[in-house]
């Protein structure tokens, strides 16, 4: 470990200095990928609504976990934020420029400022580069290295950072177990010296045991270096411990989203109440005595989501309305936002996106 | 109730071209009649090469069983010929794997993989074997059961596809169930409806369950008793209850503490277990842990401990008492609040 300093008021104070300040806006954003048919005349016969309009705010410091499960869109958002896809629509203004307007030489530039965590060590690495090149590739490609022995004294230092042999610098990456390779994914997200990083599934591909090593460093760097995380994970446990506020996201859209310790103890949509319900405790005494909301059925596709709620075929609580409308996502105190009619304070929607009751 | 199953020093070991891999070294444990046994451990740990080497399921070479017993109903399975073996297997001993699909056949409706093993070993014709499965199908909560029968398996989603295959290894109503991590590639509410599944079936058919998982969050709601392995050993093994509340391996507390759990506030910080697994190609002569563990002694380096009944109902494998040993530090701030 990189540290021994097991306080947390370094994370603490790293926020309450900057609470107010914004890092990033995601206003509407939308990411539709195209279906199509046929071969050479190819046409578009529908589209996968992968991302369906999300609004969210991240505050510069702070950890937003964003939860859901495989299909539900957490990753493609993640993309979409830096811009490795092209979104559909909305807009995502981070440090107070658009992203999807400017150019791709500004948008190089603001790459500095964004990285990303892959899920998969074994798949994001590249087998035929050592490790002193992988790491020392964005410090090349953003022409801030200096020269190739400065370069190589700073990939060390990540390396070190990072809790790696500095020595191990002219190593491939399948001489590294699975934690050892996230450290080098986490080096290279390192390198150009971000403010912010989206970490997609970070701990997914690793042991148990080797899942605590990755998430102590993560927290560590981030009391240290002031990052902000976009934390995107299906288990919610983990979440839960690495959050300050988590977004709980269905077929493409967020359903709700809270501080952390309200969002566990005061879960308002159904959705996350049945997931929240359905995450096994390492306890058997707690384990006999719970209630578990059994879901019914499976996610719809996203080329066909249903219409209304997007959750009303499964949900334990539907009424008439839910068929008919979408809900608004809500504020009902406190930032603690949810899109369900079971709440005084969300609105329905009618197709275009306007409140029912204006048009009416 | 007596044991269903007994395995006694089962070694299995592989002849690669590096060497040989001591994949599980010298196993004993029972599966009592109706039972639900966990095997938890990491992956390399052993768990699923000690299992499938009950029915033989290694494949060979290179893989071989060099020692042990296998006793089931007065048999040793480890000395049946391929024949005998085969009306065991799928039969009597069933078997569920983590990924529905690529144990699934994708060219064949799933009707006619249940019926093949209804005809192979209980002898039903086509109408018979067809109305079984649907009742299998229904069983399992598939709806529609009828029609879906001939749907191939790229039609099913995730959890549906393991039902169908649970509905498979229930078809000729097994003695023992091996489930071989049948949650780990699903949501966290699809994985609630298949634990929910089985429990709910186990209660109504009585059979025994070996579970394999490295989640020991799933255990806790589903298992009577728990095996722990590392490095092809079991270290620890006791009742549920007991091996959560008071681990007694080092190992095992370690796991407990480096996961966040769902209910408790943030922890402070997560214990992590520092460094990585032996390698099962040159393990060590001593505790295999022991380069992991904090609590080491000079015992640990020079003999590995067998595994060692602590009390009536509980073993572990080490030299060190940990009976005073909590798994969360409680006097801690802002921890322990339990969840309405």
């Amino acid at each position: 470990m990189t540290t021994q300093n097991t306080e947390s008021a370094g994370v603490s104070t790293a926020q309450d200095s900057s609470q107010s300040d914004v890092l990033l806006t995601v206003q509407n954003l939308k990411m539709h990928f195209p279906i199509t048919r046929g071969i050479i005349l190819q046409r578009q016969v529908g589209s996968i609504k992968a991302v369906d309009g999300i609004t969210f705010e991240l505050m510069r410091g702070e950890t937003l976990g964003l939860v859901g499960e495989s299909g539900c869109g957490k990753s493609t958002t993640g993309r979409a934020i830096l811009q490795l896809y092209e979104p559909t629509a909305g807009e995502v203004i981070f440090e107070g420029q658009d992203l999807t307007e400017i150019n791709s030489g500004e948008l190089r530039r603001m790459r500095r400022r964004m990285q990303m965590i892959f899920q998969d060590p074994y798949a994001s690495l590249n087998p035929r580069m050592t490790v002193g090149s992988i790491v020392g590739e964005p410090l090349e490609v953003h022409k801030i290295g200096g020269s190739r022995r400065e370069q190589q004294q700073r990939v060390q230092e990540l390396l070190e950072i990072v809790g790696l042999n500095p020595y191990f610098i002219n190593r491939y990456p399948h001489e590294f177990s699975g934690g050892q390779r996230q450290r080098i994914g986490v080096a290279r997200a390192l390198a150009v010296n971000p403010s912010f990083i989206v970490c997609d599934e970070p701990i997914s591909a690793l042991d148990v045991s080797i899942q605590a090593q990755v998430i102590n460093l993560l927290e560590d760097l981030q009391s240290e270096m002031g990052l902000t995380y976009l934390f995107i994970a299906h288990d919610l446990s983990v979440v839960r411990h690495i959050s300050d506020r988590i977004a709980v996201m269905y077929l493409g859209k967020i359903v709700e989203l809270a501080d952390r310790e309200e969002l566990y103890e005061n879960p308002l949509h159904p959705y996350t109440q049945a997931l929240l319900s359905a995450v096994p405790i390492p306890d058997p005494e707690i384990e006999k005595k719970r209630q578990r909301i059994i879901l019914e059925g499976d996610v719809p596709s996203p080329a066909e989501p249903p219409t209304g709620c997007n959750f009303n075929t499964r949900c334990p609580q539907v009424m008439e309305i839910c068929h008919q409308y979408e809900p608004s996502f809500a504020d009902v105190g406190d930032g603690h936002r949810v899109a369900c009619f079971l709440y005084d304070q969300v609105e329905a929607l009618d197709e275009s996106g306007q409140p029912v009751s204006a048009t009416a | 109730m007596g044991n269903l199953i007994e395995v006694r020093n089962l070694q299995t070991q592989f002849f690669t071209q590096d060497g040989i891999v001591h994949a599980v070294n010298g196993i004993n444990y029972d599966v009592a009649e109706r039972e639900t046994v966990a095997i938890v451990g990491e992956s390399g740990s052993g768990k699923s090469v000690g299992v499938m080497s009950l029915i033989r399921l290694i494949p060979e070479p290179p893989g071989k069983i060099v020692n042990g017993e296998v006793n089931f109903d007065g048999q040793d399975l480890l000395q049946l010929n391929e024949e005998e073996l085969r009306q065991i297997r799928g039969n009597r001993i069933a078997m569920i794997f983590q990924d529905p699909m690529t144990s699934l056949n994708p060219v064949l409706t799933i009707g006619r993989q249940i019926t093949e093993a209804l005809e192979l070993h209980l002898n039903m014709n086509r109408e018979e074997s067809r109305a079984r499965a649907i009742e299998l199908l229904e069983l399992v909560g598939i709806p529609d059961a009828g029609a879906r029968l001939d749907d191939y398996p790229h039609q099913f989603s995730g959890g549906m596809r393991q039902r169908v295959m649970i509905a498979m290894g229930l078809s000729c109503n097994p003695q023992l169930l091996i489930a071989d991590e049948p949650t780990t590639a699903l949501d966290v509410t699809i994985q609630a409806q298949i634990v929910d599944l089985v429990t709910r079936l186990q209660s109504e058919l009585g059979m025994a369950i070996i579970w394999i998982t490295h989640d020991l969050g799933v255990v806790a709601g589903l298992a009577d008793r728990v095996l722990v392995m590392y490095a092809g050993f079991i270290v620890e093994e006791g009742p549920v209850d007991v091996i959560y509340g008071q681990p007694r391996h080092p190992y095992t507390l370690g796991l407990l503490r480096s996961i966040p759990r769902l209910d408790l506030g943030r922890q402070k910080r997560l214990i992590p277990i520092e460094g990585l697994p032996p390698d099962l190609l040159d393990p060590p002569q001593s505790c295999p842990f022991a380069p992991r563990c904090p609590f080491v002694i000079d015992k640990c380096l020079e003999e590995n401990p067998p595994l060692m009944s602590i009390d009536a109902v509980r073993k572990s494998a080490c030299w060190v008492d940990l009976s005073d040993v909590e798994i969360y530090d409680t006097s801690a701030d802002e921890q322990v609040e339990a969840v309405a």
